[in-house]
């Protein structure tokens, strides 16, 4: 990463965006379970991750506002070129696709393992990734990618400034909302209220159709084999249940003022309601 | 770095000197693994001038709490916690972390685990003790924390290990667990540990804190209604207040009723809403997806009011009203009222 004095104004910001494709988990239908409790990965449209639109947003606003270049980057199987084009169509500049066997099986430690490495080869003055993905929901690769660069970590950004080197951001903390100023370079994880993706630019759809991403493998930056996959992730998967609720027993009430009145009675009496 | 006799954590998380209910929900469980393993519960407390949190914690069940006490962690900030949480688990090295998943435990928890390289679980539904064998390797386990969660938008609950890179760590929303009773006088030993934060650099000022006082307070609710999709309308909405106020609860809402508007997003029951756990739920015109089952399917009594008699929310539901919740409503209010 670049050195904490630089001056990055000139010749604007390079912005990094980390997104992910995703099986689209709201069209989680009987068809998409198998019979054994996992998923059927191929009943389910892979879409671009919803918060990483938001992230791509952020880092497109930064060089439409300071001038720079936007970068996006994933990490995944050769169909994830798919987000990749659509990401160059709304105004990204360079597309790279990290994609390796090594990869296979990384829990969220080895694939922020991995991006951090991707990132690196870039020099990026801001890094942007989604709060979350909905396949597995974390929220974690973000932060952890922040951690591996060793920068400025803001999560949940609704909004962003720049002066120079320092960041001026408003982030959600829960219970309020946080401004601060960050020092570049920095990793920021962005939620929906940063603002929707642009539309495409028609000409740039035609244009970058079947664009050809960048290609990396684990090797070309960097990795150690025993930090990426299976090796390098400690968590692992005991057991899936699929959620299959079991037909409980109830008492059924019938919609009358009989049957009501006896329900609030019931209620009355075992002290649930005073 | 496995320490078989290693503490059970918590993270106490505080703001503004004040702390959260996660902590202590937190420590129910973290007890409940603890007697299991046969270990002590540690609470960590860090800040500026926090020492009197101590005594809440030990209450709740903290054996020990380790304070780290310094005006450099006195907003939150990433890097500096995350040093100083780094240091702590590299000195005392306990077995387990839990942290709440909150804003703060979400961006602290991965953070410290990636510095230390270990694994983390988010959202965790459960934890509990148990062995574990490698398929691949045919190595066995024991004691080790099953992490258990929904995954993959709350369609399949995963169970996750994390057998060989120590501690174990894992974040769980808030409402999930069960506070202990409160101890009044229980005591415990407070251990002060030094922040380690000189030549530390960070990289982020806070420039300004608004907080949001939330006139909505769900997880504290006893008696919870809540509306959904079938209630039709905003404007509809306000029999389920009626009812509410004539039970003296609060109203909650599923994801459609967010969506289309008919309640506040701070009332959003389920998965990515709160979780409730109240004495008496009253759910009207909800489907019962999964993803909101997640949040309210520990109340003590469910009441489901559906016009359809398959509607899944009849699956976790105690008493069922097959029935138009515009006619259902009314007549509870009346019964209510009428008592
Ligand atoms: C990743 C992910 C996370 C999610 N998180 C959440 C979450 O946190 N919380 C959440 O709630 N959802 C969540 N959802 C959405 C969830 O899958 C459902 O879409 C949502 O819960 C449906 O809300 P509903 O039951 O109100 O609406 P619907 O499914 O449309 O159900 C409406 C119900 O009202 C009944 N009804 C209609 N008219 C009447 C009437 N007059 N009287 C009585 N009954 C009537 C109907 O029979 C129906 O059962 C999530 C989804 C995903 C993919
Ligand atoms: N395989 C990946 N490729 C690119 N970005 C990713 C990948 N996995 C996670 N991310 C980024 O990290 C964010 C959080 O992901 P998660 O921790 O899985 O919830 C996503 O929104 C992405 O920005």
């Amino acid at each position: 990463m670049k050195d904490i004095n630089h001056t990055p104004k000139e010749g604007g910001y390079t912005c990094v965006v980390c997104i992910k494709q995703v099986p689209d988990t709201k069209k989680v239908t009987g068809e998409a379970m198998k019979a054994d409790g996992t998923i059927n990965r191929a009943a389910l449209p892979a879409i671009f991750n919803p918060e990483d639109k938001n992230a791509l947003e952020a880092a497109l606003s930064v060089k439409e506002r300071y001038g720079g270049r936007v970068v996006a980057i994933t990490m995944g199987l050769p169909a994830a070129k798919a987000i990749l084009r659509e990401a160059l169509a709304c105004g990204a500049d360079e597309a790279v696709l990290v994609t390796d066997r090594k990869a296979a099986g990384s829990d969220t430690l080895a694939t922020s393992y991995i991006l951090s490495q991707a990132v690196k080869k870039f020099n990026p003055d801001l890094v942007f990734c989604g709060r979350q993905a909905i396949d597995g929901d974390t929220a974690q690769t973000g932060p952890q990618i922040g951690e591996k660069l060793d920068c400025a970590v803001v999560t949940y950004l609704e909004k962003l400034d720049l002066d120079g080197n320092v960041a001026i951001a408003t982030r959600d903390i829960g219970t309020g909302v946080e401004t601060c100023r960050a020092t570049l370079p920095a990793l920021f994880t962005v939620t929906e209220k940063f603002g929707e993706l642009r539309p495409f630019e028609m000409r740039r759809v035609m244009k970058y159709k079947n664009a050809e991403p960048e290609i990396l493998d684990c090797a070309a930056i960097g990795c150690e084999d025993d930090r990426c996959g299976f090796a390098g992730s400690p968590t692992s998967v005991n057991k899936i249940e699929s959620v299959v609720l079991a037909g409980g027993e109830f008492k059924e009430i019938a919609a009358t003022d009989e049957g009501i009145g006896a329900l609030v009675a019931e209620l009355i009496k075992d002290h649930t309601i005073g | 770095m496995k320490n078989t006799q290693g503490e059970v954590w918590v993270f106490a998380e505080q703001e503004e000197g004040k702390l959260s209910d996660v902590p202590f929900e937190l420590l129910g469980k973290a007890r409940e693994l603890a007697s299991k393993l046969g270990v002590k519960v540690g609470a960590v407390l860090m800040g500026s001038g926090v020492e009197a949190l101590a005594k809440p914690l030990f209450e709740a069940g903290a054996d020990v709490v380790h304070t780290i006490d310094d005006p450099a962690l006195k907003v939150y900030r990433n890097k500096a916690y995350r040093h100083a949480m780094v240091e702590l688990v590299k000195e005392v090295n306990p077995q387990i972390v839990i942290f709440g998943a909150t804003h703060m435990g979400r961006d602290l928890g991965p953070s410290v685990a990636s510095a230390l390289r270990c694994g983390l679980t988010a959202d965790c539904t459960d934890l509990q003790i148990g062995d574990y064998e490698d398929k691949k390797t045919k190595e066995t386990f024991t004691n080790v924390l099953h992490q258990i969660r929904p995954a993959f938008g709350g369609n399949i609950i995963a169970t996750i290990v994390n057998a060989r890179n120590w501690p174990q760590m894992a974040t769980v929303r808030e409402g999930v667990m069960k506070p202990l009773p409160r101890e009044e006088g229980r005591k415990g030993e407070v251990v002060k540990h030094p922040a380690r934060l000189e030549g530390v650099e960070i990289p982020v000022e806070v420039v300004d804190i608004v907080r949001r006082h939330s006139s909505v307070n769900l997880k504290g609710s006893r008696i919870i209604v809540c509306g959904g999709a079938g209630v039709g309308s905003k404007e509809n909405f306000k029999l389920l207040h009626e009812l509410a106020a004539a039970l003296g609860g609060a109203v909650g809402g599923s994801r459609a009723a967010v969506d289309l508007g008919y309640c506040e997003h701070e009332r959003q029951i389920g998965q990515t809403g709160v979780t409730v756990r109240p004495a008496l739920m009253i759910s009207c015109g909800v489907s019962g997806a999964v993803q909101h089952l997640a949040g309210m399917q520990d109340s003590a009594k469910i009441i489901a009011i559906n016009t359809d008699k398959d509607a899944p929310i009849f699956k976790v539901a105690h008493y069922g009203i097959v029935g138009d919740l515009n006619v259902v409503v009314p007549k509870l209010v009346k019964a209510i009222k009428g008592k």
